[in-house]
């Protein structure tokens, strides 16, 4: 693809300023690194990180109905979000294949914004816009610009440009209307690298003024800006799936380890049936972390084997620079997916030693 | 970079030393690949072909094939990097070197590109 052809966020002067190396991801030219990946996992891990991520897709769903339509749409049960608070869920289509997943907050009663991977945004919207019946679907996402502040230093360093008593903001809770450098931002308690962090959306135009003053005001407590690279790091040893690699239309959440995001009890919703039948007969395979014990990656599409037979496939693969082991995800049978099974890992055509390891591969204490 | 090496367009350097050549990746290479956490290197004695995959860097990204800027055979294989990997992101035409070849035709090397040549050659990918 062309660089041209490529969208930018309103942040895309800041991050050439701060040095960082631009790469295509999901029709967008965005920051890579900075310093480096390795070096910015790091600083996640041990002070904070601030990501831009407006990429994401921004979704409302508003009006009399809201909440049907929200349900309908989803596998996870909106009905227990009081105002103010959010889950993670898959949204899939009728044969119980992953159409996307996404957070979902309750603004109003009557109001919810959903947060859509920047690959999936157009057709998300299409498909929630068809499956809407009296309530509105609005896509935001052209006016929202969205920022993630990640790491053990977070609130310390959000706590920095806001009054808003942020620190006390519970997990997958937001507040809505929160001053933060000056400017009208929504917040939330919510991350996608395995520590504590928040995201901040405010409007496009005003991103850059929120992620000057987090660096500039973050500088003492350790923060550092982060690239897609190392998100993509991070995530994987949190054991969070990407949409498009570990996760999409082929896969279910049954066979992912999101089983938790289905809640058959809460009534109707897109895919029901398909998921119920899969939940009665059990899923043929699951998707399992592994560690290699060879010095090898395993990367996406590399066969994965066990008793000499091919079982599956590898979906997503790194060096988890914290834990300082290579790892991945894949499918494989069900027979093979207990942890402690011995697998083996096809690389540019030789068989390495892997083991199924317990999802996550690194837990923040 | 280094005016006094020879460059593949599969980004390696080769430097010319005593008759042999020592070879490693431009730091544009390994800028590129990102965090370098692995390389396979062929043991000394191997047989390398010019412009044929001799090794493979992996980074946290991605992996990537290593290209002999000469033919000859390997007789020297920097060690360091099977614990220190890094080496190659922070001082690629140094410490983070791969092999050293003796070369079949060092006049073979003439086939690689100039340091300006080479230099034109990323500021157009980049």
């Amino acid at each position: 693809m062309a660089a041209t052809e490529l969208k930018r966020t309103s942040l895309y002067a800041s991050h050439v300023a701060a040095g960082a190396r631009m790469g295509p991801f999901a029709g967008w030219e965005m920051p890579v690194q900075y310093a480096g990946i390795v070096a910015e996992h790091r600083a996640v891990r041990t002070a904070a990180g601030l990501f831009d991520v407006s990429h994401m897709g921004e979704i409302e769903i508003v009006g009399p109905g809201a909440l049907d339509s929200v349900q309908r749409l989803i596998t996870n049960d909106a009905g227990r979000l009081a105002v103010g608070q959010g889950l993670y869920t898959p949204m899939c289509a009728p044969t119980g294949g992953i159409l996307d997943d996404l957070t979902v907050f309750r603004l109003g009663i009557d109001r919810f914004l959903m947060v859509v991977n920047a690959s999936r945004t157009d057709a998300d919207f299409a498909w929630i816009a068809e499956h809407t019946r009296q309530a509105t679907a609005r896509n935001r996402s052209a006016e929202l610009a969205l920022l993630a502040l990640q790491g053990p230093r977070a609130a310390a360093v959000l706590g920095r440009v806001t009054r808003a008593d942020v620190g006390s903001l519970r997990s997958f809770h937001l507040l809505d209307g929160v001053e933060v450098a000056g400017v009208m931002c929504l917040v939330s308690r919510t991350g996608y690298t395995g520590e504590d962090g928040f995201e901040i959306a405010c409007a496009w135009e005003q991103a850059p003024a929120v992620w000057a003053a987090l660096l500039e005001g973050g500088r003492p407590e350790g923060l550092v800006p982060a690239g897609l690279g190392a998100r993509d790091t991070l995530r994987l040893e949190a054991g969070y799936m990407l949409y498009g690699q570990d996760i999409d239309e082929t896969t279910t959440p049954l066979e992912a380890p999101l089983g938790w995001t289905v809640k058959f009890d809460k009534g109707e919703f897109i895919g029901r049936a398909v998921l119920w039948a899969q939940k009665e007969q059990g899923v043929r395979r699951r998707l399992v972390g592994f560690e290699v014990r060879d010095r090898v990656i395993a990367r996406h599409g590399n066969p994965l084997w066990a008793g000499g037979r091919r079982v599956g496939s590898v979906t997503s693969g790194t060096f988890g620079p914290w834990v300082g082991k290579s790892i991945g995800m894949g499918y494989v049978g069900v027979e093979w997916a207990a942890p402690g099974t011995a697998l083996e890992v096809e690389v540019r055509g030789r068989r390495a030693e892997a083991v199924v390891t317990r999802l996550p591969f690194y837990r923040r204490r | 970079m280094p005016p006094d090496l020879r460059y593949s367009r599969e980004h390696e350097w080769a430097r010319v030393e005593k008759g042999r050549v020592r070879v490693g990746i431009t730091r544009y290479a390994a800028d590129r690949l990102t965090d370098v956490v692995y390389v396979e290197l062929p043991a000394p004695g191997t047989r390398v072909s010019f412009m044929q995959p001799f090794g493979v860097v992996e980074s946290v990204k991605a992996a990537s094939d290593l290209y002999a800027p000469v033919s000859g055979t390997v007789v020297e294989v920097n060690a360091a990097l099977r614990e220190r990997p890094e080496l190659v992101n922070a001082d690629p035409y140094g410490e983070g070197w791969m092999i050293v070849v003796v070369p079949d035709d060092p006049g073979e090397l003439d086939r690689l590109l100039s340091a300006d040549d080479y230099a034109r050659l990323v500021g157009e990918e980049g």
